[in-house]
């Protein structure tokens, strides 16, 4: 670890006990945290690398091979790909009504934007189950329209729609706010219509902070494990995710399934982080 | 991944008002959207519930089963959050104020709990702290059982919520002035004093935001808790998993009602947590 006592400020020499205890306060402060990241993260972290070719690189590739495997990855994109959209237009809009306007129960309307982040995952599924499953308050009238929602894609979808709903909204509030509507006022002077304003004006503006409210649905929408576990019915092949798909790889003690699975849903998480790394950089969020 | 800031905006009063920009139907599409997917869902719990006569509801909510579930919930999600809360502190410390090679990479590593699913948290967790893990078997010699007790629960909670003092404390910290400590360097401070006088205080609010942040997420979480833990009530069930239970059971009405306990909970962490943050942007100021 490339520790350099001369780092420290110029004066330190000067202030009695000095510099060496400094220097090896900094080291075991460094150590420590290190070893509890150790324990907590790098560890756990590495042994999804290390499991996943534990029996070497064949095993691996054969396991992404296996069709389970497959339509779990399919559904997975799919629902994010429903789930993507919906959200971005709903957050969208909602950060241009809390951001541009002040109203009556704004801190209210934050607050319930908020309450996905605070509701355990579990309970979103039990939501869902009490309106639309089969004793649910819509339960009967979907029957009579025979359209299944519970133990169905449409509730993969509700529950990854209702765990992801904050994310794009709370990126992009503190964006617009910081930006002003300046511009957006210039534009409209100058005789631009609302949507000229908000495709060359506003989105220009808060780009790097809805790409990263993006990232952060998309990883969400992909690795939600709870709210979907609760209505999907877990049917291999039919309404599985690919979470769902590692957790039952593990329980049924398919080892190397399971963690191939897992490395693949930690190479999303990588890129996901990699990413946000880049879009803080770019927008100086971080110094 | 701090929480959504109510700030205040500045009012502008500027003679084009009227030419204000609008995105058509915004607040329709939002407020629809809110009542339709996430609103109307809450009121079908809370009504359900409340078919039940409230000796009935009181009855199931406390069921001997349920109030061990609540207790290894709260009491270990506790646990977790307060030590999250030091190291986090610890963490965010370093992170600031030292250069060590490799900084950057921990620092962006800090959100892997964010990004990884909880899923692959929980199998990956469960592997390393079993008795034959790469850590489980350091304290297995020492009969200490991490992995299927309530010790894992813990173990996964505490990764779970590693992220959020981290993050709420980094910018407060990268604030502050170096001047201050000097300062009371010059007064005949000593460092303790210094840190414990003049540093602390004013962390204090996002150090406990932090905690409460991650505690609220510990005490939901279930993904990674259902597959470390052995799921034995009166041991290491937690509320979470004891409503999939009920589910899986069909038990309709007992589900609903733990599900209203853990809902209404839900909201009062959210009132310490939007307290707790209107207490920092004072401090801040």
């Amino acid at each position: 670890m490339g520790i350099n006592p001369s780092d420290d400020s110029p004066n330190v020499g000067k202030l009695g006990r000095g510099q060496g205890s400094d220097f090896w306060v900094k080291v075991i402060l460094i150590g420590v945290s290190l070893l509890y990241l150790g324990l907590v993260l790098f560890f756990p972290v590495a042994n999804v690398v290390y499991a996943a070719f534990e029996n070497g690189v064949q095993p691996f590739f054969a396991a992404l091979t296996i069709s389970d495997f497959i339509s779990a990855v399919q559904l997975t994109i799919l629902i994010a790909g429903i789930v993507l959209p919906i959200n971005t237009v709903f957050g969208l809009c909602a950060a241009w009504v809390i951001a541009r306007n002040q109203f009556w129960g704004r801190t209210l309307l934050i607050s319930i934007i908020d309450l996905p982040f605070s509701i355990s995952p579990v309970v979103v599924g039990l939501l869902i189950i009490l309106l639309y499953g089969k004793n649910g308050w819509l339960g009967g009238f979907l029957e009579q329209i025979n359209f299944k929602i519970v133990f169905g894609i449409p509730s993969i979808v509700i529950a990854t729609a209702i765990v992801t709903m904050p994310f794009v909204a709370r990126e992009v509030i503190p964006v617009l706010e910081e930006v002003g509507n300046s511009e957006e006022e210039a534009a409209r002077i100058l005789g631009a219509s609302d949507w000229q304003i908000f495709w060359r004006i506003t989105i220009p503006n808060i780009r790097w902070g809805l790409l990263y409210g993006l990232l952060l649905t998309n990883a969400r929408a992909m690795g939600e494990f709870g709210a979907v576990s609760v209505v999907s019915g877990n049917l291999a092949g039919l309404t599985q995710t690919l979470p769902l798909y590692v957790e039952e790889a593990y329980k049924n003690y398919q080892s190397q399934e399971a963690f191939a699975a897992s490395l693949v849903l930690g190479l999303l998480a990588l890129v996901t982080i990699v990413l946000k790394e880049i879009l803080e950089r770019r927008t100086g969020r971080k110094a | 991944m701090s929480t959504i800031k109510a700030t205040t905006r500045k009012v502008d009063k500027t003679p084009y008002k009227k030419a204000k920009f609008k995105i058509p139907y915004a607040g329709i599409v939002t407020w629809v959207y809110l009542i339709v997917v996430l609103l109307i869902p809450i009121a079908a719990l809370f009504v359900k519930a409340s078919s039940n006569s409230p000796a009935e509801i009181w009855r199931i909510a406390t069921t001997d089963i349920a109030i061990s579930a609540y207790e290894v919930t709260f009491v270990t999600a506790l646990w977790a959050g307060g030590i999250s809360g030091i190291f986090g502190t610890l963490l965010a410390w370093v992170l600031v104020r030292y250069d060590f090679f490799g900084k950057r990479i921990v620092d962006a590593a800090i959100d892997l709990p964010f990004a990884l699913p909880t899923a692959v948290a929980g199998i990956t967790l469960a592997t390393v702290y079993s008795p034959t893990g790469w850590i489980g078997s350091i304290f297995e010699p020492l009969g200490i059982k991490i992995a299927f007790s309530r010790l894992g629960v813990f173990i996964a909670m505490l990764f779970i919520s590693l992220p959020f003092v981290v993050r709420t404390l980094q910018p407060v910290l990268q604030e502050m002035e170096k001047e201050i400590e000097e300062v009371a360097w010059c007064l005949g401070a000593n460092k303790w004093q210094t840190f414990y006088r003049v540093l602390f205080p004013p962390l204090i609010p996002a150090i406990l935001t932090g905690v409460v942040l991650g505690f609220s997420r510990a005490v939901g979480e279930f993904g990674s808790v259902v597959i470390i833990a052995s799921n034995i009530p009166f041991e290491d069930l937690i509320a979470p998993v004891l409503i999939f239970q009920k589910l899986e059971e069909y038990d309709y009405v007992g589900a609903t009602i733990i599900g209203m306990v853990m809902l209404l909970i839900s909201l009062v962490l959210i009132l310490i947590i939007n307290f707790l943050q209107r207490w920092g942007q004072k401090y801040g100021h």
